[in-house]
């Protein structure tokens, strides 16, 4: 089992765009995959038409008094299940032990036979949680705005994770929301892949198609898998894919 | 019902109800139904052996075919899934052997044993699939509705085109349990729909004109003791004519060796009871039917007694110490061609113009008799016969010493055979406690006797095979050789099972054994 997170220390970047799409190509190639929205906002859930509510709230379930199995929901998607955020995972780091960073690893491990993949749609921000997130992922999936404050931040990231004794996840970074029309979007987008190898070659524009899936309350790569915006994240796909050694036909080949 | 899996079935369509599968309306606003994807179409096959091994241990096996796909599940009753594999390639009637390696054949194995899995029902099933949504438009379960057509084996009277009611599951997505019960609560309120009394199997089965369960080699039959004796005794030789004929398509066929057996069990015991119950029959009906089923017997046992070295070759190959499997190989391939000349003959018989003439007027003439059977009661008929059987045992086993001949066994078995016939045939007559405790006596005595007789004829038998092997020099010198150790290893056990006997008999003759049997012969002669 593989652990995604789509994070960020800046919001409104297309984490949970990239997450929710990620998930749902994953499912259709046959990964069996749990979406986790860690984020309180729950867009991710609202995407799925799930509820954003866990019995007990996120305290419940980082103290072990709700079993994660118990709170996953199907989404509509064959293999994709969601584990939906609560308003209450505002408040995960008063629950999560300052001393104990692998809390989240330790509640994900025992779906080891059940998901070949996990996805976490981190809400922004540095925080116990994330150290949790990077403890507990395999890579780390950075959508980065190509602006020169956001590749900071990157470099900031970067330098965190390297600090981390025992567990490092890998780092996946790729452009998002790119506008074409602003020189400085496309002058980063271009160099910067090709001098960094922890930032991917697909970069995702900011597309219509993408902003819309929030009306349509379905991820673009399944309402519109012809689409512009749904050969971006199927690219994405594959380079997520490649870096973390998964076969392209499916779990088990 | 699986994982919350409700089932519903559509009543004939009506004006509340669109034709075909179409749902009645869902009234609820709560929620609504789409249209889940194009429908599919599946083969569906139901498997079990000829006397139901599965379905009496609880089982139930499928076959489902479709989309270039084929795949075997094993449920338990309830729908929990047990094992489940791809059916590639696979052809029905299977034995056990023909099924890929795993799970699936493991735990049928020992439940299977020697008999062939075969279609019991079959059908094409359209299927559509919808998607029941709350009132967030968030799926909560799946819908899969069912038109079912059978396309397998039925009862001659079922029509070509028998209607199964269409199906509908309501399947409750993961975390959305208590709606998509809510959800069924309502679709169950709907006109035309009813909540489904028997699963999918158990309804094709009864379209089919059958009933899982429906063939057992015992003499299912309830006698009472105060029926004619002559009535009594047609209606157990009627039902175990209907069970030699129930195997004989399998047996000519050829399907698995207990078709043969079953049907070899049911002439037997039609002999045995016209022979010792045939008094109560028209003289002349027993004397023009007693030689035809000597003659069923006598087409039958060659190839039985070769399906029983067949069968056992396996046990008898390991037990070889100073000779070796591949040496006895050729022994085992000069069997298999005796078999196949063997089936080759009796299929012959059994299609002959001598057994038809037989399978039509033999049940005719038993209705004549039971038309005006007398007035001999079967309470006492069947006490006085048992009594007068369980005499003969005593007599003759007692006779035994350690210095009597094989024949004087040989002898006792038969008599033994003669009780044990005649406990079954009249089993309804009695307490079945009592009847159970008395049956297995005898059986511990049946089976020393039995394993004697084997053994000493096997051992016979071998000595002609080896000669005739030898005369057609299909045995070089190391079959031969192995083949006399085998001989060895069963006079050994001759000699074991003959030192076992005078204890066996001893408690069959003791006070208890013999006051069970009179115990029953009182009650079956109240």
């Amino acid at each position: 089992m593989k652990v995604i997170a789509a994070y960020n220390i800046k919001g409104g970047v297309g984490k949970t765009a990239a997450a929710v799409n990620i998930a749902c190509l994953a499912a259709a190639d046959g990964f069996r995959v749990l979406l986790w929205d860690l984020d309180p906002q729950a867009a991710a859930s609202f995407l799925f038409r799930v509820k954003p509510r866990v019995k007990g709230g996120g305290k419940a379930l980082i103290a072990g008094r709700r079993q994660v199995d118990d709170a996953i929901k199907a989404t509509d998607f064959d293999n994709l299940d969601l584990l939906p955020a609560d308003f209450t995972y505002r408040n995960l780091d008063l629950h999560l032990d300052s001393q104990r960073k692998s809390r989240l690893r330790g509640l994900i491990s025992p779906l080891q036979g059940e998901f070949d993949l996990v996805v976490l749609d981190c809400p922004p921000g540095i925080s116990l949680l994330s150290e949790n997130v990077l403890r507990a992922a395999d890579l780390l999936l950075v959508p980065l705005i190509p602006t020169t404050l956001s590749v900071r931040t990157l470099d900031q990231l970067t330098e965190f994770v390297a600090g981390l004794d025992r567990h490092r996840p890998r780092i996946l970074a790729f452009f998002s929301m790119i506008d074409r029309r602003k020189r400085l979007h496309r002058e980063i987008a271009e160099e910067l892949p090709a001098c960094r190898a922890d930032v991917a070659a697909t970069a995702i524009p900011a597309l219509s198609a993408i902003e819309r899936m929030s009306v349509q309350r379905v991820p673009v790569t399944a309402s519109a898998p012809r689409s512009q915006a749904a050969r971006y994240y199927r690219d994405l796909w594959r380079e997520i894919r490649d870096e973390l050694a998964l076969s392209p036909a499916g779990p088990g080949s | 019902m699986q994982n919350g899996v409700r089932e519903f079935i559509l009543v004939p369509a009506d004006d509340a109800r669109p034709p075909g599968n179409g749902l009645p309306p869902m009234c609820d606003p709560r929620f609504s139904v789409v249209k889940a994807g194009p429908s599919r179409t599946l083969r569906r096959t139901w498997l079990d052996t000829f006397d139901w091994r599965l379905f009496r241990a609880g089982l139930n096996l499928e076959c489902t075919a479709g989309r270039g796909r084929s795949e075997l599940v094993l449920t338990a009753r309830d729908g929990e899934p047990v094992a489940a594999e791809v059916a590639k390639g696979l052809r029905w009637p299977a034995m056990i052997d023909d099924l890929p390696v795993g799970p699936l054949r493991e735990h049928l194995a020992p439940i299977v044993g020697v008999r062939a899995l075969l279609p019991v029902a079959q059908a094409t099933v359209v299927q559509a699939r919808r998607r029941a949504l709350n009132s967030d438009g968030k799926t909560i379960a799946m819908l899969a509705i069912d038109e079912m057509a059978l396309t397998g084996p039925r009862r001659a009277e079922v029509p070509a085109r028998a209607e199964v009611p269409a199906r509908v599951a309501v399947s409750p997505l993961r975390g959305y349990q208590a709606q998509a019960s809510k959800f069924a609560d309502a679709l169950a309120l709907g006109p035309g729909i009813a909540a489904a009394e028997h699963s999918s199997f158990e309804s094709a089965l009864r379209a089919a004109g059958r009933r899982p369960g429906d063939y057992t080699s015992k003499i299912d039959v309830r006698l009472t003791a105060g029926m004619p004796a002559a009535l009594a005794v047609c209606t157990v030789l009627a039902r175990l004519f209907d069970t030699a004929l129930a195997n004989v398509p399998g047996t000519i066929r050829d399907i698995d060796t207990e078709f043969l057996h079953d049907l070899r069990v049911a002439v037997r015991r039609s002999r045995s009871v016209l022979k010792l119950a045939g008094s109560v029959l028209p003289a002349g009906l027993v004397g023009q039917y007693r030689p035809e089923f000597k003659w069923l017997g006598d087409l039958t046992t060659p190839t039985r007694d070769l399906d029983v070295y067949l069968l056992g070759y396996s046990a008898m190959a390991a037990k070889l110490i100073a000779g070796t499997e591949p040496e006895l190989w050729p022994f085992h391939e000069y069997l298999r061609r005796q078999r196949a000349a063997s089936q080759r003959q009796l299929a012959r018989g059994l299609r002959s113009a001598r057994f038809s003439e037989l399978a039509s007027r033999w049940p005719h003439d038993l209705d004549g008799v039971a038309d005006s059977p007398g007035r001999r009661a079967t309470g006492k008929f069947a006490a006085r016969r048992i009594a007068s059987a369980h005499q003969r045992v005593l007599r003759s086993g007692g006779a035994i010493d350690a210095s009597s001949p094989p024949q004087a066994l040989h002898d006792l078995r038969k008599r033994c055979k003669e009780l044990r016939y005649l406990l079954e045939v009249f089993a309804s007559l009695h307490d079945p406690a009592e009847q159970w405790r008395a049956v297995n006596e005898l059986k511990a005595l049946q089976d020393c006797l039995g394993e004697f007789q084997d053994t000493e004829v096997q051992q016979a038998e071998l000595r002609a095979f080896a000669r005739r092997m030898m005369a057609d020099r299909s045995a070089p010198a190391e079959t031969v050789l192995a083949m006399g150790e085998i001989a060895a290893t069963l006079a050994v056990r001759q000699r074991a099972v003959r030192g076992e006997f005078a204890g066996r008999f001893a408690d069959f003759a003791s006070a208890r054994g013999q006051a069970r049997i009179a115990a029953l012969t009182r009650t079956a002669g109240r």
